[in-house]
């Protein structure tokens, strides 16, 4: 089987799922270019991280597992993946921004005293 | 049908190339170190998403790998900036 001919309950929820994601990735990397200080440019991309690879990897199980005739999986790996790694990044993120915002600002008010 | 996943395909293309240049763009001109982190964070699972759509629209499972290969470097390079940032060094003794 191709991709030309795939049943019609295969294209139209992997199509509908394929522009979910693409939209929620868009979104999410707009509001890190538009927003206006750090702590509000780090919630966008993490939202559109793990829902739209989850969309989008949805999408391509469903069609690689019509393709093959059989339950294909492995892109499973892919989200577990993201899921479990894209909080750790944020937390350590913020947690780096926080320590050198308070450093920064413990700096400026040595500096004053002096 | 098959015109409609084609159109989805394509669609999810643009969105994730336009993606990449917003990230591209706050990487440039981030102002600290800590958004030139998060910015290189969206790059890589952008650049990632990129390269499946790649995979649907050929049909093959080549570029699983490279996604898979991607996702997991990426998280390397995030999470050893990131503690860069915290402790100003990245193998503490």
């Amino acid at each position: 089987m191709t991709i030309a001919d795939l049943p019609w309950w295969i294209t139209l929820p992997a199509g509908l799922l394929l522009i979910l994601g693409a939209l929620l990735t868009l979104v999410g990397s707009i509001g890190m270019l538009r927003l206006s200080h750090f702590y509000a440019r780090m919630h966008p991309p993490s939202m559109g991280n793990t829902l739209g690879t989850g969309c989008v990897l949805l999408a391509s199980m469903l069609i690689s597992s019509a393709l093959a005739g059989r339950p294909v999986i492995h892109e499973i790996l892919i989200t577990v993946f993201i899921v479990t790694t894209s909080p750790m990044t944020a937390m350590l993120l913020m947690r780096a921004a926080v320590h050198r915002s308070g450093a920064r600002a413990q700096r400026q008010l040595a500096m004053r005293q002096e | 049908m098959t015109e409609f996943l084609d159109f989805a395909v394509k669609f999810a293309q643009l969105c994730f190339a336009l993606a990449m240049t917003c990230a591209a763009v706050r990487l440039l001109r981030g102002p600290a170190a800590q958004d030139r982190v998060l910015a290189l964070d969206t790059f890589y699972i952008n650049g990632m998403l990129t390269l499946l759509m790649l995979g649907i629209r050929s049909s093959t499972t080549v570029y699983f790998d490279m996604a898979l290969l991607i996702a997991l470097f990426g998280f390397v390079g995030s999470i050893a900036l990131a503690k860069f940032l915290l402790r100003g060094e990245v193998i503490e003794p």
